[in-house]
């Protein structure tokens, strides 16, 4: 089975962001980037469908030259080759336009399953998997916490509100993952040396036969800014004996903040 | 704004739960009313109606509470191919529809369903989409969605494009719901539905009802949260507890899930669920930026931790310092005799 995964470089999640000075995005320098975590579970989840079913793992990131880096921990952790979509045009994309520009990579190489983290950690959109999905006119199944595979078919565990809904699905098909699909694995040393040696396919925009402002690349959204976020004032400190305070808070619960 | 009178117009995916196929009568999510709620708001600057739009089967029953919340009209699109949500078919049916409506703006809630739904849809239908939006509005005639980004440490405003349709998937809980008027009736429209079940590549083969008899936590106003303080699955008795006199739901920063104390679904954080309850009571949570990031938008916090210097307190609105295993079940004692006093 041939298992695309598409993989994002994201700040840490604990790494401090700054806002750059004229508010169009944040400060990179100093600031440490990994791979999306959630694709962490994409890539563990092709690395063990390789390990069953024999066939290939493909990396595929479309992103700046620091995106390399995203790659090569894919590679370490055992993927067979990488494909790095890089051009500055990518940066005037949105969400669908990136994914169409996926869609365009992935098209012409052998996909029974495309995987992709469930959001990336980052920018929170969520929308690649899906239009992704689309664009390659495959079905989807998004957030999914359990996969099973079948000669053309999968069943996916995904939670709704207060359930499991469990799907079956045709293959080929995209399908983006939650974390408890699984527990990625670190790489090996061996693993690290290799990626070190893999050459990295690298693709422009044109290259995929793509430009900004061609139908379904040109930007339908636009980012105005960022801000910080309203800081939360600190409240107060209840002082006393358990049952004092408790019985203070149950009070401003019920007269200051309206609760209760 | 371009002037036509359709593409004034603020379209609702409603979004309800029960049903035929559950054997009950089907009933509105909270976030549909949330959602009519921004959308009367929006079409009041659009001069537009409020449209709300419904799936499945057995709908005739929403119409009348989509209409008194707000709906100027009602779309119903019946069928059983639409009896379970799956993203061929609601794109199949949604996209012509919207293609032929025009509407300004499609509002969607950011559940399982609208996070499938909707950008598949914007994909299909050449849409601006902007998800996980705390609020949207209308400023010198743009639409301009506010979104929380990088674990909360930032807030991005994005505006859409004023040509083609838009979607903003609006988050559950950051909009107040619109209030019922029963006398308010809405135009009531049903559309042929003609999917070819073939195109249909997903099947629900079954749902299975996780074993937790409270609300979701997405849709929680109060949620008791539970944190590596509790030390051991069994403590999650306690905020069980707290959680029934508070009428609200238990959930847990992410080392009870790692170590296996409570499902993945309890998770509320960066990796887990993002909540924005009423009231959030974190027992015995340090506060990490990742479990932040899923639960700074709560109106109140009331931290409940041992340590004097955990971040937790430095969001919370009511901090306590000590022993969350004698506080939580003093809290409880205290809550549920202020529901038993004559007059509380």
């Amino acid at each position: 089975m041939h298992v695309v995964v598409c993989v994002k470089h994201v700040p840490d999640t604990e790494a401090q962001v700054r806002i750059r000075g004229d508010g169009r995005g944040i400060e990179e320098s100093g600031l440490n980037f990994v791979m999306n975590y959630y694709d962490e579970h994409a890539v563990e989840e092709a690395l063990r469908i390789k390990e069953r079913t024999a066939g290939t793992v493909t990396v595929i990131t479309a992103g700046p030259a620091r995106a390399v880096e995203a790659l090569r921990a894919a590679l370490a952790m055992g993927a067979d080759q990488a494909i790095h979509i890089q051009d500055a045009a990518l940066e005037t994309l949105d969400d669908l336009g990136v994914a169409r520009v996926l869609a365009a990579a992935i098209a012409p190489l052998p996909h029974d399953l495309v995987l992709c983290g469930k959001l990336a950690t980052d920018y929170n959109a969520s929308i690649v998997g899906p239009a992704l999905a689309e664009y390659l006119g495959l079905p989807q199944a998004t957030a999914v916490s359990r996969l099973e595979l079948r000669e053309g078919s999968a069943t996916a565990h995904r939670e709704i509100e207060g359930a499991v809904e469990v799907l079956e699905i045709a293959l080929p098909a995209v399908v983006t993952v939650e974390r408890s699909i699984n527990e990625p694995r670190y790489p090996s040393l061996p693993g690290i040396m290799k990626a070190k040696r893999t050459p990295i396919t690298v693709r422009t925009l044109a290259d995929l036969g793509l430009a900004p402002g061609t139908a379904g690349v040109d930007r339908r959204v636009e980012p105005l800014g960022l801000t910080p976020p309203p800081k939360r004032q600190a409240g107060r400190i209840i002082e006393g004996e358990p049952d004092v305070a408790v019985r203070e808070l149950v009070r401003l619960l019920r007269q200051e903040a309206k609760l209760l | 704004m371009s002037t036509g009178a359709e593409d004034r117009d603020v379209w609702v995916l409603a979004e309800y739960g029960g049903g035929p196929s559950s054997g009950g009568g089907a009933s509105l999510r909270k976030i549909t009313y949330e959602l009519l709620g921004k959308a009367r708001h929006l079409a009041g600057a659009t001069g537009g109606r409020v449209v709300a739009v419904a799936l499945g089967t057995g709908l005739s029953g929403l119409a009348a509470d989509l209409g008194a919340h707000g709906a100027d009209r009602v779309v119903l699109a019946e069928s059983q191919v639409l009896d379970r949500y799956t993203a061929d078919a609601y794109v199949a049916v949604l996209a012509p529809l919207l293609a032929e409506a025009r509407p300004c703006l499609l509002l969607v809630g950011s559940s399982a369903l609208g996070r499938d739904l909707a950008p598949r849809l914007a994909a299909r239908t050449g849409a601006g989409i902007v998800t996980d939006c705390t609020d949207v509005a209308l400023e010198d005639g743009r639409v301009v969605a506010t979104r929380p980004v990088m674990t909360r440490k930032a807030i991005a405003r994005v505006a859409f494009s004023n040509e083609g349709p838009r979607i903003a998937v609006v988050l559950p809980n950051v909009v107040p719901p619109a209030s019922a008027d029963p006398a308010r009736t809405a135009e009531v429209v049903s559309v042929p539905v003609s999917v070819d079940p073939a195109a249909i590549r997903t099947r629900v083969v079954e749902v299975l009802a996780l074993k937790r008899e409270t609300v979701p936590l997405t849709e929680a106003d109060v949620i008791v949260a539970g944190g590596r303080g509790l030390k051991a699955a069994e403590h999650f008795a306690l905020l069980d507890a707290l959680a029934a006199e508070l009428g609200g739901a238990v959930g847990a920063s992410r080392p009870p899930v790692d170590s296996g104390w409570v499902p993945h679904d309890y998770e509320i954080g960066q990796t887990g669920k993002t909540v924005n309850p009423q009231l959030y009571v974190a027992c015995g949570i340090s506060g990490a930026p990742q479990h932040q990031a899923g639960m700074s938008g709560s109106r109140c916090i009331v931290a409940i931790n041992q340590d004097p210097q955990a971040p937790i307190f430095q969001v919370a609105s009511y901090g306590l310092v000590g022993d969350l295993f004698r506080i939580v079940p003093l809290l409880t004692e205290e809550i549920r005799r202020l529901k038993t006093a004559p007059g509380g």
